[in-house]
């Protein structure tokens, strides 16, 4: 029987993503991005050109099966489509909603080269979210008993989520330790809910439940049992996802002033401790009428929309360089943008003003030029002689970078490091230089991305799967 | 884990709890604290390990009833459960090659040096400790504390028992009386622990105190504890939460400590209400 030919949608724009409207959203912190409806995912999943040798694909840091998977979208096999994005990432509601695409999957779409690329990240979220909408019918198989071995994963970051789901799947006992008292790692204490509701964030830990993973809260590794007393206790391997969670700060006059937060401490209060939501709940926030956030990443993004829905009136967010350097997503930018947060670039802060009971009352800034490029290749920004101004502000939010908790490499010994504390690994394998101690996402590479992190994750479970093998 | 075992109370507001957690009171050593919620809305909040009992696998806290969350903690009562509990955070005390240690406790302080005091006197070292609250009624531990003190002075603001006015009066007396200490450890209200500090300074006497102000994590990934001792900024949770009292910025930290009080305030009332509507 001859398929009708196929002809796909050559509209050169994605369908456009339904949004809460800007003067509606920046007063709850509900999602934003709403989500395809069936109809539209069909439409835009038209759009890709299944191509032989997919680009998309080489992307994608996990290789998920792109063209497969859209096929079965515009075939209506939302289900199917869902499990195919399974079978290389398990976290496709997360990662649809938060990857990167544009520097990713969607940057190598050969549609990018005329017009815009497939909605590769939303067509993902589609399929995942229509999954939930069904119960989540996941079709794992059910563990051979007796386990093959029993493996400790530290942090319930994506790197630790994935790297203990991987190895539940190949048979093992996993118990993951987490510090805080909800697991989740950025995705539940960083990344705000109008990004990425903390429900697709439970769903997942819940599948890693019925997975067998037992997930210990309330666990400092480095304190309570330190690396090696998990080995004692019967842990055949380790895996260490810890993330990057230690913030740096400017190191400028005013810093301890009321009012100054690090962006770790002010997304915490609000997305892990539910600020927003005070007295409902307990941990309070202070925000001011005007806020001024340090940094040009995700995190001062995320920084700014959520003092905005606090109710300040007038947010900035000042960064040093030009905004082609900005390292957060341009969906980011442009959905606070389109919030009204007002952007100060090329300015660098040089002092936060206090008055007289140590609260901040403003932060003086100077102009920056853009000089000669530095060894990242980007062009290194010098302050302009003359330009000192200051920025009228009662709120100064720190976003400019996090690195590595030093504790679990305090109590580890043996456990190399780098200049900046990074766990030193093998990369293919997350192979420490202590054996049976494995380690990826943040704190390995510094504060990156979710999928690098799930891609790390990975990558160890099959080299702790082939460590254990040969040692049985 | 997490259950009340015992449950005491030693002054009005405030009250003692051993929990049972055989992890923390495993690895629990003096001056460590942990950081605990009582319920799903709740917040985190740091307290000391006043005291652990590794055989029966306990932590005991000593808590003063001054805000939403501590009165909601007291009235938990014996065989409930806390909600989270982590620790033992903080680093711990040193407590090595001590001669002769004067120890001063203000309020609710007595409780939280508890547990040096202990351990010093296990290491033989000679402990003058001066304890000191606004009345007698608020005088805490007195019996327990001292066996393990070679002489124990009393404080309180209106005279009702032992000296009539500070601990730092007490403290003064004892250094120009030519008694000699290698050290001094001031645990209470920070404006006593900055009195003491300033005075110490005076005689030279190296003083170690207890820096407790607003945490959230407790493992130093939200720098809101942070404060500036000698110039520098450490966090309290790791890098603390003791330091050398000549050289924290007092000042600095009485006023962070005060950011929240509306809201501490507001949380307060409306505990108080709805408790009075619920019995
Ligand atoms: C505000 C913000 C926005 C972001 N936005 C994006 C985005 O849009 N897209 C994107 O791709 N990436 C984004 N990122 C980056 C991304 O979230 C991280 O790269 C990723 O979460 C790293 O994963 P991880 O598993 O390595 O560590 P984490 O997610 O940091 O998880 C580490 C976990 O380990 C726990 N832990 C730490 N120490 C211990 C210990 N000693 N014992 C026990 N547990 C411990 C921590 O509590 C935490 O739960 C964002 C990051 C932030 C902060
Ligand atoms: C390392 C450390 C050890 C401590 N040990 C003890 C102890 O053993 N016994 C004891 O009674 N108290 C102790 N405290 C103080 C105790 O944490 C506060 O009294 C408690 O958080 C008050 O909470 P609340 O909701 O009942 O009162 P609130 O009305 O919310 O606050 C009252 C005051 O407590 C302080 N406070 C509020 N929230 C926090 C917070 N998240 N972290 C720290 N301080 C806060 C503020 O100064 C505030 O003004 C310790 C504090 C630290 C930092
Ligand atoms: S996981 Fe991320 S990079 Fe990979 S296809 Fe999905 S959205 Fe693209
Ligand atoms: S590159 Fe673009 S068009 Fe080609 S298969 Fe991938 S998504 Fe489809
Ligand atoms: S309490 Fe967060 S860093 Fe100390
Ligand atoms: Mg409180």
């Amino acid at each position: 029987m001859a398929e009708p030919r196929r002809k796909p949608n050559l509209v050169k724009t994605k369908v456009p993503m339904p949004a809460q409207d800007p003067q509606v959203r920046i007063k709850n912190f509900d999602e934003v991005a709403l989500g395809y409806t069936p109809e539209q995912a069909v439409e835009e999943a038209r759009r890709c050109l299944r191509c032989k040798e997919p680009r998309c694909v080489q992307g994608c840091p996990v290789n998920v099966k792109i063209p497969e998977f859209i096929m079965l979208i515009e075939e209506g096999k939302f289900l199917e489509a869902y499990y195919k994005i399974l079978e290389t990432n398990n976290l496709p509601a997360i990662c649809g909603r938060v990857c990167p695409q544009e520097n990713q999957c969607e940057k190598h779409c050969l549609r990018g080269e005329k017009g815009e690329p497939v909605a590769i990240g939303r067509l993902e979220r589609f399929a995942a979210d229509y999954a939930a909408s069904c119960g989540e019918p996941r079709h794992e198989p059910t563990n051979p008993a007796p386990p093959k071995g029993k493996v400790a994963v530290v942090g319930s970051g994506p790197a630790g989520l994935t790297c203990a789901a991987d190895l539940a799947k190949m048979g093992y006992q996993v118990t993951v330790f987490e510090a805080f008292h909800t697991p989740g790692g950025v995705l539940v204490y960083g990344i705000p809910e109008f990004r990425l509701p903390k429900r697709v964030v439970q769903r997942e830990i819940d599948n890693l439940k019925k997975l067998g993973v037992e997930i210990q809260t309330n666990m400092v590794i480095g304190k309570i049992l330190s690396v090696d007393e998990l080995f004692s206790e019967g842990y055949d391997a380790i895996f260490i996802g810890t993330g990057a969670g230690l913030p740096q700060f400017l190191r400028i006059p005013g810093e301890n002033l009321n009012g100054v937060f690090s962006a770790n401490e002010f997304l915490t209060r609000i997305n892990l401790m539910r600020a927003y939501r005070f007295p409902e709940y307990d941990t309070p926030i202070k925000i001011g009428r005007r806020v001024a956030v340090i940094g040009g990443g995700n995190v001062a993004m995320d920084a700014a929309r959520c003092a905005l829905r606090l109710g300040a009136a007038k947010v900035y967010i000042v960064y040093r360089r030009s905004e082609e350097e900005m390292p957060a997503r341009r969906e980011e930018i442009h959905h606070a943008r389109e919030e009204g947060v007002e952007f100060k670039l090329l300015t660098n802060p040089v002092r936060i003003l206090g008055d007289d009971n140590g609260w901040v009352k403003g932060l003086e800034c100077v102009t920056m030029e853009l000089g000669e490029p530095d060894a990242s290749g980007r062009r290194r920004p010098v302050p302009k002689p003359g330009s000192e101004h200051c920025l009228e502000v009662e709120t100064v939010i720190i976003a400019i970078g996090t690195t590595p908790n030093p504790l679990i490499a305090n109590t580890t010994p043996g456990l190399e490091l780098t200049k900046f504390g990074g766990i030193v690994v093998d990369e293919a394998t997350g192979q420490t230089s202590r054996p049976g101690i494995f380690a990826g996402g943040d704190s390995v590479t510094g504060a990156a991305t979710v999928i690098l992190a799930m891609g790390a994750g990975k990558r160890a479970a099959k080299a702790i799967d082939a460590y254990l093998a040969a040692r049985r | 884990v997490n259950r009340i075992v015992k449950k005491k109370v030693l002054a009005p507001a405030v009250k003692l709890i051993e929990v049972e957690n055989h992890l923390i009171a495993k690895k629990a050593q003096p001056g460590q604290f942990v950081i605990l919620r009582v319920h799903e809305k709740g917040e985190r909040i740091p307290l000391t390990i006043s005291d652990y009992d590794r055989e029966k696998g306990t932590v005991t806290i000593i808590f003063q009833e001054v805000g939403k969350t501590t009165t909601l903690l007291g009235r938990l009562e014996e065989g409930d459960r806390i909600l989270d509990l982590v620790g033992p955070l903080g680093k711990p005390t040193h407590l090595e090659g001590l001669q002769r240690v004067v120890v001063v406790g203000g309020g609710l302080g007595t409780a939280l040096v508890f547990s040096q005091v202990k351990e010093l006197h296990r290491r033989g070292t000679k402990v003058d400790c001066i304890i000191g609250a606004r009345n007698k009624d608020l005088i805490i531990l007195e019996e327990e504390i001292k066996p393990y003190c070679a002489n124990l002075y009393i404080a309180t603001d209106d005279g009702s028992k032992g000296h009539k006015g500070f601990v730092t009066d007490v403290l003064k007396r004892l250094l120009d009386e030519g008694n000699r200490y290698d050290r001094a450890i001031a645990v209470g209200p920070l404006i006593m622990m900055k009195v003491v500090s300033n005075l110490t300074r005076q005689y030279g006497l190296p003083t170690v105190v207890s820096m407790n102000p607003i945490m959230v994590d407790g493992t130093g990934m939200c720098g809101c504890c942070r404060l500036t001792v000698g110039g520098q900024t450490k966090f309290a949770c790791v890098d603390g939460p003791e330091f050398d009292g000549h050289l924290v910025d007092f000042d600095e930290v009485i006023k962070r400590t005060a950011m929240y009080r509306e809201e501490e305030k507001t949380a307060m009332e409306l505990l108080q209400r709805s408790l009075k509507e619920g019995v």
